[in-house]
Formats: structure tokens, C-alpha cells, sequence
């Protein structure tokens, strides 16, 4: 099944933004990539412009597309209203379509398959991932790159303590979307935050059957298997959106995901099951800032004193909710938030991984980094977590969820 | 006085004196071109870009439908590059009368023209912006031409064999004695020079100018009517194959994908001067509402520009009543032989006709003016390509961005919405000699995107500037032209994003750089002329 196939009337609409593009430049200044590398020739020149010069029946020559690390940023700056992003990302997807999908893509694109097959094994599996000859090994046989960093398997899943728990009933439900994330890699971060909604007065259900959101194969064009993901979350998550329940999720990428990329990018508006989940899902941030504007959090944070700093990722501007996180952390008595104005720290969900991009990656987040070392923070905080993992690992400075903080204001931590 | 001597003078460079010189150089004839401005400026270059199937003559003209037919083939053949193998639909709207698809499959029949009715779902899979209220569809071999790719291709290629081709030389007068034209009097418009050029033979390929042409060997009762067509260009391509209205030929009933822009076109009004044709607020409104037609959200699309053409309808006194609508006239072409007609030798003018039909058109004039000069040569532009053709592939609208890949990262990009780098922006400005950055834009489609100009032609003129080594006031001069010719063009279908557009190039050119203030320089204005009646 090709791209074409779902020519569908949003898609159109996505394509046809183009014709708002007055070539003021502004997303070639804000673009993170085409500033550190000229393998990008930019948001302009492969969205708007390139776009003129496709037509479906034609396979899309312009390879350098590629270089483009779908952070949506341009999308975000045009001032005209242009879906550069948008625009890119499904015309990377056709010059997949005719370059072929890397084993190393169909790998880091499936993060809940690689979390099911390292979590039983998952000693043996750190060691390998940790391991710099394999990991050279890897670089060469996958091209990914040996210095990238990459999660630890966590031994056990968060869904497999969450079933074992039953939420106290409270007014207020949450259902909890966790996604991959959570589930095999960072199951104690999806703890606290059921921890620490309960704390502010909510009941959270946790509903089954939540794997990946698609967006890793989105991103990296497997548009088909990118639907069915989105198709298998939406269905678990559909159930409790119908009765009315909040969705709030952690992975702001993934949030974003089930909210507006899969209906404008892979096409899906019509589903039924993601337009419920769309139009109940919340960032976590962002629903509790909404809480507190209608004067319905909690908020006696016992105080912290700590400095941490605070980077906005990309998708979480994609929301277009400003910085929730900052809001919250500014209830934390005695805590001092530094907010990076970097605007990206070069991860890209999957694409600094790869060994052809981990330098342009490094150079994009070469400003975030040195601000965060500027800062000495005892923290750094990021709501996206291959974000947090790069920041971590560039900087050496541990780097947590809004949420974690949170928790601990909460006294929970 | 300088002077020439030819056996063949061809007045005209638009498709037919361009086809001409290369089918009479080709058949060893030595070959002048002279035209009074550009290659294809005038007529040839301000079409919508169809290379006619035949299918909308089937029904009316069954001659220019066969010629078509024939002709679409042999074109793709000689210029593959300068042709995008689009196909083309001819679909029924909720206005026309499905009943008109029997006679147009009829008419293809007869025509031989391989036509074919598909499923309207199948037709609307294909184009998924076509109005869904489509009642039938038939699939034709429309294509997309690049005329002035077109046109040079068959200029150089006479020049290849030994022609000269002298554009911005226009006639001032043919020379007549011993019962005949003998040459013309021309004059350089760059340099005022002027010219004698002796000629065995004078073919007037000069279209809607034709009359004005013949009335200098003093011959009367030749009219051109100059039928106006306007055109609008989309930003994008809203399809990628040509949409026709399947009904008798109405205003706004195609929509040619060619290069990156959808062309929408055309209406078919009579003129009273080649030179004059405004375009009107109202024939712009009919265009969007035809569009709409075919394309629903037309109106919300960008459009780009306007211009209109004159199409050359001849009527001549001698052969029957005039026709009352220009629609009427047939669209199928002749050679007028002024010897039999008027008993002046050695000059013939083509009449009528259409670009799809170039070829044969030369071919006709070349072929009367052997058998008045007694000198049979087989024609051998059938077969025989033109330089830049020779590897047979049609052009693709990738072709560009394909190319430009190769050189992303070393050469500079000038006009970013059509990709012309630096280096054959500078190659053609050598090559071309010329001062006129209009002339550059209609070989490469410099300043022919979304922004009109706005982002590059300030960069052209630094270029122009250093490659034709331009004193300041002759690169405003060029710079403001540009600007001018491009605000005729886009100031009759400012609104939406093309205003806001407008607007940001004013900013850069009026903000910035104070064009009107320019030394020497002409100021941009609205010419008035344009204004909407």
C-alpha cells in the first residue's frame, strides 16, 4: 500500500498549506538541523518548495529529505500557517517507499517489540546495549550509532505492577496512557505518576492492551505499520474516552501522536476510536495546569530546594499549550527553575540514534547542553524521554519528567 | 545600410516560424528568423501548455481533431523533453449534458483517437481533487508542453543547420518588385540598427500579426481576428493529468498540469489589437467559476498570475462570410498563397492553426513554397530531433529537484521556487547576451513561482549586473522591467495568498531596496492599461 492510497481529503489539506508559503525564511532560521549541517537544505526548500515538484505517480528524488529530524519546529514558526512538517514527513515516507526500510529502521521503530524481547532477558540485554564492543558491532552491522543513547530494559513492566493495584476510588478518573515508554523502560516513572495523580485526587485506570503509539514508525515512514499501532492504541484507549474519562499520558511525543499527528499525517481522521482519544487526550502538564486554573489542584508541595532546568522538547511545543511544566514547577516552594531557551536537544525521537545523523544530533543540542552545564543544575527536566536519555547522556547531568519532581514535592519521593 | 542575404526569411520566432525554420533549414534551405521581440513571446508563449489528444475538436472540427491526433505523436517523438506525458480527462460535469459523451467517443472513433470511458471512481482515484458530481469520464493522450523549451529546442536546431535567428528585429516593411516580395527592411529594437535582408522566398509566420504584415506588400482583405484567451496559473498542481470539459468548448473548461502550476484556461473573446488585450476583473471571475467547475476549492487554491494570448483566427474576404464568434473559427490552419490569391510571389502566410499542429503547420509552408519555387525537398521533421532531445525521455516534474540534488551542498540557489541554481543562471545570461531579465525568466522560469520574482530577481540583477558588466542605472533598468512585467501579471488576481505574498515583495522592494527611487529607473506602478474594466 503506497502513500497515495490515502490520499485522503486532510492530507490534501496538509499539502495545500502550501500555498500560504510567502518564502518569508523564518523556518529556515528556527530549523535546529539546517543550522548545524548542510546535508539539510531546510525546512523551506524540502517542505513548500520541493512539494511543487512532486506528484504521486513520481518516486520523490531529493534524498536530503531525509536529513530533516521531524522535530516540526518550522510547522510550529511559520507564521503563514504552512504544515512544513507535515508536509516533509509524508514525503520521507515515499522516498522510503522507494529506497527500501533499513533493518536498523524496522528495529528502532518498534520499541515495544525490542521491550518484549530484552525485558525477560533484561541483564543480559543491558550488558549487550552497554557493551562498547558490540555496540561498535551494531554500529557497523545496523548503523546505529555505538556512542547514541539508548534505554535499559527495566526486567519488568509497569503494566505488570499496575495490574496488581487497584486505584482508590476518587471523584475524579484518569485513565493512564503509558505507552512503551513506561511499560519496558522506565516502569518507575509510570508508578510515580499514578502515584502522584492519586495524590492530587485522582482515580487512575490504567487501561490494557497499550503498546506503541506508532509515531517512531511514523517517523521513520512505515506509514502502514505506523496506522496499525495507532489503530491497536487507540482501540485500548477508546473504552474510556467514550465514558467520559480524561486520557493523560507522560510521553508528550506520544500524546501529540494520538492527538493530531496520526489523524494529519498517516491520514486517520476518520477512525473513530482516535478522534474520541484525540479529543480526551491530555499531556500530563497540560491537564494538570488546567486543573489548577480551575482552582482543582493540589497544591501544598512541601518545598524543594534544588535548581534544575527545564527544556521544552519540540513535540511537547507541537501542543501549542505554551510550557505547562514550568507552571507547575513554579508551585514547588523554594525550588529554582532555570527554562532553556535551546530549542532542541537533537534526539529526535529516533534519528540521533542513527550513525549517519548522531553528529548533526550532537551538534543541534550543542546549545542545550552547554546551557544546562552552564547551569549546574542538580536536575534537568524534560518532558520526552529519548530527550531526557540524549540530554543525560550528552551532559551527565540526570535528567527526569516534570513529574518527577512533582512526586517529590509531593513528598512521595 | 548592413544587409543579408537568404534564401528563406521567416517573420515570426513563436512555434510556427520556429518549426518552419528548422524544417526549411533541415531541408538545406539557408534560413533568417527575425521576430520583433523574443523567441515565443507573444502568441506560443502565452498558452495553457496542452499538447492536444484532438479530443476537443472530435465533435466540432474533425480536421484539427485528425491533424491532432497525428501530430501529438509525432511531437512526443521529436521533443520528448520538452513534453510531460500528463494523459488527460474529459469528464462531465453536473452542468453538461452526459448525452455529449456519445458524440465525443464518436467523434475519438472517428478521429482515431484512442479514447476511453472509465469509471467515474476510477477517474476520481486518479485526480482526487475532480468534482465528484462527475457524471462520466474518458481518458485521452493529452500531454503537457514547455513551449519555450519547445521553441528554442527548433531554433537551435535551425541554427545547428545554418540559420540565423535575429530576435528583437522587427519588419518595418517588405520589399516588393518583380512580381514579387523580395526581402524586408528590418530594424534592431535593442540598437536601432537596421537591416536590408535579401530574401529568395518570405514566409510570414507572424500569426496575430500576420495582416499588419501582408499589408506592407500592399495586399488587402486579410483580417486577423485576435481571439483573447486568458489564463490563470495555480501555485501547485491541483492534478496531475489535464482535466477538459467534456461539452462543446466553453470558457474555462481545462486544466493543463504543466511544469509546477496548474493552468487554467481559457476564454475566447475577439480583440481588436493583438497589442491590447487587458484582462478583466469579470474574464478573471469566469476562469475561477470554470475551475471550480472541474476542481471544486479552485477559488481557494493560490493563483499565481494571469495573462492572455491572441489566438491568430483568420478571415479573409474571399472566402465567405465572417463568423460572428471567434469560437467559431476553425482552429485547423492553411497556407495562404498570396501569388494565386493576390499575384504577389515568393511570400505565403500561415493562417491559423495551433501549437500541437506546429510541426505540420511548417511543414505545409515549407512544402507550398517549394512547389512555387519548383524545387522539391522532402520534409524530414517527422523523424529528425532537435538538439537536447536525443535521449528520448519525456520531461518529468521531478526533473528539477532531481538535479538540483546533485549540486545541493556546491552551487547557490537563486530563484528557489523554480530551483535555478547560480551557474545556469549565468550560462544562459552568456549565452543570451541580453539585458532583459524577461527573456532569461521565459528560457529558465526565472521568478516564475510563488513569490513572482520577489526573492530572486533582486539576486538575478546583482548577476546580471556582474556578468553583462551593467552600470548601475542599466541594472535598475533591468531590475524594474522585471518588476513591471511581473506586476501585469499578478495584480488582476490579487487575493488571498498571492496578495499577502504582493505584499511582503513590496516590502523588499518598495521598504528595502526604494525601486521607484532608483536612478534612471522607471517607476512600478499598475500599468494602466491593465485596469479592470
Amino acid at each position: 500500500m503506497t502513500a497515495h492510497d490515502h490520499h485522503d481529503v486532510l492530507g490534501t489539506l496538509m499539502r495545500d498549506s502550501l500555498d500560504h508559503c510567502v518564502k518569508c525564511t523564518i523556518c529556515e532560521t528556527f530549523c535546529p538541523v539546517s543550522n548545524v549541517t548542510p546535508l539539510f537544505p531546510g525546512p523551506k526548500y524540502v517542505g513548500p518548495q520541493a512539494e511543487r515538484f512532486r506528484v504521486p505517480a513520481d518516486e520523490s528524488p531529493d534524498d536530503s529529505l531525509d536529513y530533516c529530524s521531524g522535530c516540526g519546529i518550522c510547522t510550529q514558526v511559520c507564521p503563514q500557517g504552512v504544515h512544513i512538517a507535515e508536509i516533509n514527513t509524508q514525503a520521507r515516507a515515499k522516498l522510503r517507499e522507494r529506497t527500501g526500510f533499513k533493518l536498523r529502521d524496522r528495529i528502532i521503530a518498534r520499541p515495544d517489540l525490542t521491550g518484549r524481547l530484552g525485558t525477560p532477558a533484561a541483564g543480559l540485554a543491558n550488558r549487550t546495549l552497554r557493551s562498547r564492543p558490540l555496540r561498535l558491532v551494531a554500529e557497523r552491522v545496523l548503523g546505529i550509532d555505538h556512542r547514541a543513547a539508548v534505554p535499559s530494559f527495566a526486567g519488568r513492566t509497569f503494566q505488570a505492577w499496575a495490574k496488581g493495584r487497584t486505584s482508590p476510588p476518587a471523584q475524579r478518573r484518569v485513565a493512564y496512557f503509558h505507552g512503551c515508554g513506561a511499560n519496558w523502560y522506565e516502569p518507575d516513572s509510570g508508578q510515580r505518576t499514578v502515584e502522584l495523580l492519586e495524590w492530587l485526587g485522582c482515580q487512575v485506570d490504567v487501561p490494557r492492551g497499550q503498546s506503541c503509539c506508532g509515531l517512531p514508525l511514523q517517523s521513520n515512514g512505515m506509514f502502514g505499520a505506523a496506522r496499525k499501532y495507532v489503530r491497536r492504541m487507540a482501540r485500548a484507549l477508546a473504552p474510556a474516552a467514550r465514558q467520559g474519562i480524561d486520557l493523560v499520558g507522560t510521553s508528550t511525543s506520544c500524546t501529540l501522536m494520538l492527538k493530531r499527528e496520526a489523524r494529519e499525517i498517516l491520514g486517520m481522521d476518520e477512525d473513530p476510536d482516535l478522534r474520541v482519544v484525540s479529543d480526551n487526550m491530555y499531556d500530563i502538564c497540560e491537564y494538570l495546569v488546567m486543573l489548577h486554573e480551575r482552582g482543582e489542584l493540589r497544591t501544598d508541595f512541601r518545598p524543594l530546594p534544588l535548581t534544575v532546568t527545564y527544556h521544552a522538547p519540540c513535540q511537547q511545543q507541537g501542543h501549542g499549550v505554551g510550557k505547562p511544566a514550568l507552571d507547575l514547577m513554579a508551585l514547588v516552594p523554594g525550588l529554582r527553575v532555570i527554562e532553556n531557551d535551546a530549542t532542541c536537544c537533537g534526539i529526535a525521537g529516533t534519528y540521533g540514534l542513527k550513525r549517519e545523523k548522531f553528529d548533526i544530533a550532537m551538534d543541534v543540542g550543542k546549545g542545550l547542553f552547554a546551557q544546562i552545564g552552564d547551569a549546574r543544575p542538580d536536575l534537568a527536566v524534560c518532558d520526552s524521554e529519548t530527550c531526557r536519555w540524549h540530554i543525560e547522556q550528552a551532559t551527565g547531568v540526570k535528567t527526569v519528567h516534570p513529574v518527577e519532581v512533582l512526586h517529590r514535592a509531593a513528598g512521595l519521593s | 545600410m548592413a544587409r543579408l542575404q537568404a534564401d528563406v526569411l521567416i517573420i515570426g520566432g513563436g512555434a510556427t516560424g520556429a518549426a518552419t525554420a528548422w524544417d526549411a533549414a533541415l531541408r538545406g534551405f539557408d534560413v533568417v528568423l527575425v521576430d520583433r521581440a523574443d523567441l515565443a513571446e507573444g502568441t506560443s508563449g502565452r498558452f495553457h501548455g496542452l499538447l492536444h489528444s484532438g479530443g476537443r475538436y472530435v465533435v466540432k472540427d474533425r480536421v484539427a481533431a485528425e491533424e491532432c491526433v497525428a501530430e501529438n505523436a509525432i511531437v512526443r517523438r521529436i521533443l520528448p523533453d520538452a513534453v510531460e506525458d500528463t494523459g488527460g480527462l474529459f469528464v462531465t460535469t453536473p452542468d453538461d449534458d452526459p448525452a455529449y459523451g456519445d458524440r465525443f467517443m464518436e467523434g475519438c472513433r472517428a478521429a482515431g483517437l484512442p479514447a476511453e470511458e472509465i469509471p467515474v471512481a476510477e477517474a476520481l482515484r486518479m485526480e482526487p481533487r475532480l468534482n465528484p458530481g462527475i457524471q462520466r469520464a474518458f481518458t485521452v493522450p493529452d500531454g503537457a508542453i514547455d513551449v519555450w523549451k519547445s521553441v528554442w529546442s527548433l531554433a537551435a536546431g535551425a541554427a545547428a543547420h545554418g540559420a540565423r535567428i535575429l530576435t528583437y528585429h522587427k519588419v518595418l516593411d517588405l520589399h516588393v518588385g518583380d512580381g514579387g516580395v523580395t526581402g524586408a527592411r528590418v530594424r534592431n529594437e535593442l540598437t536601432g540598427e537596421e537591416l536590408d535582408i535579401e530574401a529568395g522566398f518570405t514566409l510570414n509566420a507572424s500569426g496575430a500579426w500576420a495582416a499588419q504584415i501582408v499589408h506592407m506588400a500592399g495586399i488587402e482583405g486579410i483580417g486577423v481576428i485576435p481571439g483573447k484567451g486568458i489564463m490563470i496559473a495555480m501555485n501547485h498542481r491541483l492534478v496531475n493529468t489535464v482535466v477538459n470539459r467534456c461539452t462543446m468548448p466553453a470558457d474555462g473548461d481545462i486544466l493543463v498540469p504543466i511544469r509546477t502550476v496548474s493552468a487554467i484556461g481559457t476564454t475566447d473573446i475577439r480583440a481588436a489589437d493583438p497589442d491590447e488585450i487587458p484582462v478583466t476583473q469579470q474574464e478573471v471571475d469566469q476562469m475561477l467559476d470554470g475551475g471550480e467547475r472541474l476542481v471544486p476549492g479552485l477559488r481557494q487554491a493560490r493563483a499565481l498570475r494571469v495573462w492572455a494570448g491572441v489566438r491568430p483566427l483568420f478571415q479573409d474576404d474571399r472566402s465567405g462570410p465572417a463568423a460572428a464568434d471567434t469560437r467559431d473559427v476553425s482552429r485547423g490552419h492553411a497556407v495562404v498563397d498570396h501569388a494565386e490569391r493576390d499575384g504577389v510571389r515568393r511570400l505565403l502566410t500561415m493562417s491559423g492553426g495551433k501549437l500541437t499542429t506546429m510541426r505540420l503547420m511548417a511543414q505545409d509552408l515549407v512544402d507550398a513554397m517549394c512547389r512555387q519555387l519548383g524545387d522539391e525537398r522532402p520534409c524530414r521533421t517527422e523523424h529528425e530531433r532537435p538538439p537536447g532531445h536525443e535521449d528520448g525521455r519525456h520531461m518529468q516534474i521531478g526533473d528539477r529537484l532531481r538535479r538540483r540534488e546533485a549540486t545541493l551542498r556546491d552551487e547557490q540557489l537563486i530563484c528557489e521556487c523554480e530551483l535555478i541554481g547560480r551557474s545556469r543562471l549565468e550560462q544562459t545570461m552568456q549565452t543570451r547576451g541580453t539585458l532583459n531579465l524577461d527573456d532569461v525568466r521565459r528560457q529558465l522560469r526565472l521568478g516564475m513561482g510563488p513569490c513572482q520574482g520577489g526573492f530572486c530577481i533582486y539576486r538575478a540583477t546583482g548577476i546580471l549586473h556582474g556578468v553583462e558588466r551593467l552600470d548601475g542605472e542599466e541594472a535598475s533598468a533591468s531590475l524594474t522591467s522585471f518588476l513591471q512585467e511581473r506586476w501585469k501579471g499578478v495584480w488582476p488576481i490579487l487575493y488571498g495568498d498571492q496578495l499577502r505574498q504582493a505584499r511582503l515583495d513590496d516590502w523588499i522592494f518598495q521598504g528595502l531596496l526604494d525601486v521607484e527611487h532608483l536612478p534612471e529607473a522607471a517607476a512600478v506602478v499598475p500599468d494602466e492599461e491593465l485596469s479592470a474594466s
